[in-house]
């Protein structure tokens, strides 16, 4: 039988891995995938809860607001990147150290 | 049954995060990085929320991944050959408080989690009583479409307002600059 701490544990493991990725890679690309994961944890926490709300939802509806949000979020942080790749021609977040030219 | 796929689909999405995090090859993470987010569309399926799964499947690998791709791909060869160069030591000195912070997250958050006894809660004890909970049999996507258009109409709107915001700024900024 699959209890809710089964899925605790898993997102549990997921977000760490999450956090690895974000403080450990040179490449802004990379620390991007890193957050999503982190997100994908969250979402999977929501929904494992979902299952005990039948009547309102909450926990379903909630995830899928956190898709769109995860979605609106990476799009605008790769046009971030994209700008600074223009303008620094690097996206290793510990060399790009300048707030000006 | 189902707790075999449980534990398959676990192990899937935690070998290939744990692939993402180690591997030196970008393009190589970023395809396993597919295959955690299939697995974890099956796990939400075996948590009787398929039309998350679906979603998760639509937007995250349809819409986000292509996206990555993408600007992995503008922002040049260079950079792929520079992570290339870098060895793939798991446990050299400029990782290693990466690697703590992550372990000491785990062990806090495991801790937490079984202590916690989640299945113990008042209202999931509750919601067992009432029979609101969902089983294979009686979980459709009926409720939640209901759901979406009565109880949750202010953030679906507000979050589609945002979500039109967000992508009319990342068109602005991914343009080209003009001479000014």
């Amino acid at each position: 039988m699959i209890t809710l701490t089964h899925y605790l544990l898993v997102s549990a493991a997921l977000f760490s891995i999450g956090i690895y990725v974000v403080l450990s890679k040179q490449n802004a690309i990379q620390v991007l995938i890193g957050i999503e994961m982190m997100l994908n944890a969250a979402i999977l926490n929501l929904v494992a809860f979902g299952k005990f709300d039948k009547i309102n939802n909450a926990g379903q509806t909630f995830a899928l607001f956190a898709i769109v949000l995860a979605a609106a979020s990476t799009a605008v942080a790769l046009a971030i990147i994209l700008n600074v790749y223009r303008r620094h021609q690097t996206i290793d977040p510990g060399k790009i150290n300048q707030l000006k030219d | 049954m189902i707790t075999i796929m449980f534990y398959f689909m676990a192990a899937i999405a935690l070998g290939s995060a744990l692939y993402v995090a180690g591997s030196t090859n970008l393009v190589r993470s970023v395809f396993m990085f597919f295959i955690t987010l299939f697995a974890l569309a099956g796990l939400y399926v075996l948590s009787l929320a398929d039309f998350v799964a679906v979603t998760q499947v639509v937007v995250y690998v349809g819409g986000i991944l292509v996206l990555i791709l993408f600007a992995f791909m503008l922002s040049g060869r260079e950079n792929l050959e520079g992570v290339k160069q870098q060895k793939n030591r798991l446990l050299s000195v400029s990782k290693l408080p990466a690697i703590v912070l992550a372990v000491a997250f785990f062990i806090v958050l495991t801790n937490i989690f079984l202590k916690a006894r989640a299945g113990n809660v008042d209202w999931i004890k509750q919601s067992v009583v009432k029979q609101n909970v969902m089983t294979p049999q009686n979980a459709s996507i009926n409720g939640l479409g209901v759901n979406l258009m009565t109880n949750y109409l202010l953030p679906f709107e507000a979050i589609s307002i945002l979500l039109l915001m967000a992508l009319i700024g990342a068109a602005h900024l991914s343009r080209k600059e003009e001479a000014a």
